[in-house]
């Protein structure tokens, strides 16, 4: 094993220049910054945020997918490829929607952190060793906790951020846990050491606490039920641009480890729910995530008055999808459940970029807020309808397919003969719970009048405008030709 | 032939060109839209001109789409996919007619409305299962945003109460398709593959699949008990909306019962095909009654539509080539008879008197103050209920005439449906119209808006259609029989046998 410093730099060229990116948005400010007015300083900030963003597409690029590298410590290949460019393209729309909409006094630190959090969602999609995605994760989770917490000015954003650092930090620790009992069984930190390792040992007492304690945290971390308490609270407190962050970037880097580690690295005590008898491994614990998740998202988010909590429990809902194209990416491969999780982050994004500008024009918390919204700003209410319409699942747009695909996959494998084919059944039966809560947010924006008390048209800054397109037109794209995404992994 | 699917390029082009319009004036966005739909119904005529009958579909487009699920862009017509866009292109154009006075929002109107026209286009000519569902569902939206934006009463509720219904309905066929490609291999979407696989699958797997596709389809042709979206959702609908609702959107679940339900599944047919026919029976019975005693105009109109798809389904279940062969022509007949009575009671009577209540209109002497109204409403009573010269005719007779080569159980039970069509029909001409007794002078004088040019044009338009195919089935049979002596539907009609 022969360690190449020169190979390691070529690697982490898109971390390289989002930390870069990010030291430079601060000397920015502390010098340049001073002389000018809060506008200003965002558009610099901004723009030295998507430059460095930009950089990191190129380096991600220029690193290709060259298999393992360091040693077996990272790995890049096409699901890095993937993963690296979604969650760039996912952080640069969140830049673009800050200036004129974020009213937090402190751009640079803001673009810094999100460049931050950026650089965990990259090196989680490129580590292949239990420690590296244990930093990544913790970069990028603890990036977020701050800009769960940033408006100062909010106690709710407070509210939010000390929330899901307590959760946060609470996951961790059973992660960690998990991994040290890995480390203990095998004695490797490297996924496919691992994997051998445990294809020798089968099942045993300690590596199904082991097993179970990896799914307790990332259940935490992909917000699934029952550990989903968290996510409506932050999504409702939370700055809506950091809301827009921690809903989609991070879900799709967090997907993205979570089936590296599981399918690769764990696939042999897998076990089996996609038959009868279930056979007893990780895939029973994921199906039993799913159901609740399905079942506590939709059915909560029905009963919300408030749309960054509904966005909260719909997010819930996805992910309980998400963990479902979980068992079938074991035989198809990642594509479903990487495309649903990429597209899932576009309407994410869009979805709380709308909030946000709404939120900037006055308020955006009770669905009524955005009573009105078609005569207030056409924009925001066509855009608006493109990224719920997706969530929702409707062709041509991406959200459809990315379900079409996920369930697909799973019924697939067994068809409706086991557990994980009655899950596909009780989820596509849910969609159309899930459409009547996507339908009364169209309602209000699309139908409903404008409130006396908020008529007027709300202004949409140009950065913020072209992110929303671009968002909707990649949602559009995706969805008429699914191959453009599916194609790599083939 | 080869031009039909620029019938879905079209309607999508002219949704973004009407919504453009929209901006500049409402006038603009109203000729867009009936741009729109002429060239719609010019290629339908077109490719109709030229079209050779044949057993099987010919195929238009056919391009890989996903390769990796073995998704491909297949588009092909037969004489059935045929009758059903002709269809689509004459209630779409009698829509734009009977749309002329929407003066709010006209722009977005003619959009949502042509983005339902273009995928209504795509599911008739989809030969593979994906593309079919995908054109299905980009029409359900359109018809939230349709009824809760321009509609009346109780809208909203009408609006989310219809596309809940048809989006489950979506989910059950959704469950069914991948259910089904995942037991065929996952390697095709393509309906002749998946019928070809599906005689491999265990009988209960064959059984399952059909009731969820079968269904799933059916709550769109509002079959019993599935079938209450519909009158309230006709009901809340503005008028071309419930025109193309009752026209041809419900025309696509019946559709997607024969086209996708029944030929993939011939076995599932044979098995469940009296439980089928007995649901439709009831349904025809049952909505009849149900019509008979509302109070509300378009209510008597919304359950007689379900009353009438009620036989397109007998017809289906009946499986002899006769009573398809009559289904197929019941749904173009219904299509556009259902169309011309919704455009009489939503457009001419509803927008003038501003009220639907069958005492309201008892009490005006509607014959006079509104003849056109009356003529075609009596011409169009006359139609559905089946009386000779008109397309109902031929329709039902032929449904009624194969059902009782099947059972004639079915066929007696069925034709008493015919008895009340007739019953709650005539209640509503002689309620609404002729209501008023002629010598009653001291009725107060109502001046009414005559008719305008658009509304006369689509009437006349839709009349003639009944009128032409009520002298002259053959024009329509002429397509739909051969395309019955397919392989695929030959089979389907046998119970599986070849």
């Amino acid at each position: 094993m022969s360690l190449s410093y020169a190979e390691l730099f070529r690697a982490l060229l898109p971390e390289a220049a989002l930390t870069i990116g990010a030291l430079a948005v601060l000397t920015a400010d502390l010098t340049v910054g001073r002389r000018q007015d809060l506008s200003a300083r965002y558009r610099t900030a901004v723009s030295i945020g998507l430059l460095s963003v930009l950089a990191a597409a190129y380096g991600t690029l220029a690193a290709g997918n060259t298999g393992e590298a360091f040693g077996g410590v990272l790995i890049l290949d096409m699901l890095t490829l993937g993963t690296r460019l979604g969650v760039l393209v996912l952080a640069g729309l969140t830049l673009a929607l800050l200036p004129g909409v974020s009213r937090i006094r402190h751009p640079a630190e803001y673009v810094a952190v999100v460049l931050f959090a950026s650089c965990g969602f990259t090196l989680m999609g490129a580590s292949n060793q239990l420690l590296v995605a244990f930093l990544a994760i913790e970069l990028a989770s603890l990036s977020l906790y701050i800009l769960a917490g940033l408006d100062k000015s909010s106690p709710a954003s407070a509210e939010a951020g000390l929330k899901y650092y307590l959760v946060g930090g609470m996951s961790a620790a059973f992660l960690l846990f998990g991994f040290s009992l890995l480390y203990g069984l095998t004695g490797s930190l490297e996924l496919p050491q691992i994997a051998f390792q445990l294809s020798l040992q089968g099942m045993t007492a300690l590596l199904m606490i082991a097993l179970t304690m990896i799914l307790v945290a990332f259940g935490f971390k992909a917000a699934a039920a029952p550990f989903h308490l968290w996510a409506p609270d932050v999504y409702e407190g939370a700055p809506p641009a950091s809301a827009a962050l921690i809903a989609s970037a991070s879900k799709l880097a967090g997907f993205v480890i979570f089936l590296r580690l599981l399918w690769p690295g764990l696939g042999f005590s897998a076990g089996r729910v996609t038959d009868l008898p279930v056979i007893v491994g990780w895939l029973p614990v994921v199906a039993l995530l799913v159901l609740a998740s399905l079942l506590v998202g939709n059915l909560g988010a029905l009963a919300q008055s408030n749309v960054r909590r509904l966005l909260g429990y719909s997010a819930i809902a996805h992910a309980g999808s998400l963990l479902l194209g979980m068992i079938g990416a074991g035989h198809s491969g990642p594509g479903p459940v990487f495309y649903y999780a990429a597209t899932y982050g576009l309407a994410t994004v869009g979805a709380f970029g709308v909030v946000a500008l709404v939120d900037r024009a006055g308020r955006c918390q009770q669905l009524t807020d955005l009573a009105g919204l078609r005569t207030r700003s056409p924009l925001l209410a066509g855009t608006l309808a493109v990224f719920v319409l997706s969530l929702a699942g409707f062709p041509p747009l991406a959200g459809f397919f990315g379900k079409f695909a996920v369930y697909a996959s799973v019924l697939k494998v067994g068809g409706v003969g086991g557990p994980a084919g009655w899950l596909t059944l009780a989820a596509i039966a849910l969609s159309a719970v899930a459409l009547y809560y996507y339908l009364i947010i169209l309602k209000q924006a699309l139908v409903a009048p404008a409130k006396e008390s908020a008529r007027e048209v709300i202004p949409v800054p140009l950065p913020a405008t072209l992110s929303l397109l671009a968002a909707a037109s990649l949602i559009l794209v995706f969805g008429l030709f699914p191959s453009t995404i599916l194609r790599i992994f083939g | 032939m080869n031009a039909l699917p620029w019938t879905i390029y079209v309607s999508f082009a002219g949704a973004l060109l009407a919504l453009a319009a929209g901006q500049r004036s409402a006038s603009a966005a109203r000729v867009v839209g009936l741009l729109t739909a002429l060239t719609g119904l010019g290629l339908a005529l077109g490719a109709a001109a030229d079209f050779t009958p044949a057993a099987g579909l010919q195929t238009l487009v056919n391009a890989p789409w996903i390769p990796e699920l073995g998704v491909r862009y297949h588009l092909a017509a037969d004489g059935i996919s045929l009758t059903l866009v002709v269809l689509t292109g004459l209630a779409a154009t009698a829509g734009v007619l009977f749309s002329w006075n929407i003066g709010e929002r006209t722009g977005e109107f003619f959009a949502l409305y042509f983005a339902l026209i273009g995928g209504v286009y795509g599911v008739f000519l989809s030969a593979d299962a994906f593309a079919f569902f995908v054109f299905y569902e980009i029409a359900i939206v359109p018809k939230y945003f349709l009824i809760a934006n321009w509609g009346s009463t109780n809208r909203e509720y009408g609006a989310m109460k219809l596309v809940l219904y048809s989006f489950a309905g979506s989910a059950l066929v959704l469950a069914g398709l991948l259910w089904a490609h995942g037991a065929a291999g996952g390697d095709s979407f393509a309906l002749a593959d998946l019928a070809a696989a599906a005689p491999n699958f265990t009988r209960f797997e064959q059984l399952g699949m059909f009731a969820l596709l079968f269904t799933g389809f059916a709550v769109l042709a509002g079959m019993f008990p599935f079938h209450t979206w519909a009158p309230t959702g006709h009901v809340a609908a503005p008028t071309a909306a419930s025109m193309l609702l009752a026209g041809v959107v419900m025309k696509l679940g019946a559709y997607g019962c024969l086209r996708v339900a029944m030929v993939t599944f011939p076995a599932g047919l044979a098995y469940f095909a009296p439980v089928i026919a007995w649901l439709a029976i009831i349904g025809i019975l049952y909505a009849g009654f149900v019509a008979l005693v509302q109070d509300d105009f378009k209510f008597v109109i919304g359950y007689s539509s379900v009353s009438h798809m009620g036989f397109v389904l007998l017809g289906l279940a009946a499986a002899n080539a006769t009573a398809v062969a009559g289904a197929v022509l019941q749904m173009f007949s219904h299509g556009v008879i259902a169309g011309l009575l919704f455009a009489v009671v939503g457009r001419m009577v509803y927008e003038r008197t501003h009220t639907r209540k069958m005492d309201d209109l008892r009490a005006l002497p509607l014959h006079r103050l509104l003849p056109f109204a009356a003529v075609v409403f009596v011409l169009a009573g006359l139609a559905s209920m089946g009386l000779p010269g008109f397309s109902g005719f031929p329709a039902e007779l032929t449904i009624l005439i194969g059902t009782w080569k099947t059972s004639p159980l079915w066929a007696l039970v069925a034709a008493s449906g015919v008895l009340v069509a007739a019953a709650f029909t005539l209640r509503a001409i002689q309620v609404s119209f002729f209501g008023q007794n002629e010598t009653a002078k001291d009725a107060p004088d109502h001046h009414y808006e005559p008719i305008t040019w658009p509304e006369k044009a689509g009437a006349v338009l839709l009349l003639a259609a009944t009128v032409y195919v009520g002298l002259n089935p053959d024009a329509l049979l002429r397509w739909i029989t051969p395309a019955l002596e397919s392989p695929l539907l030959r089979a389907a009609l046998n119970g599986g046998a070849p």
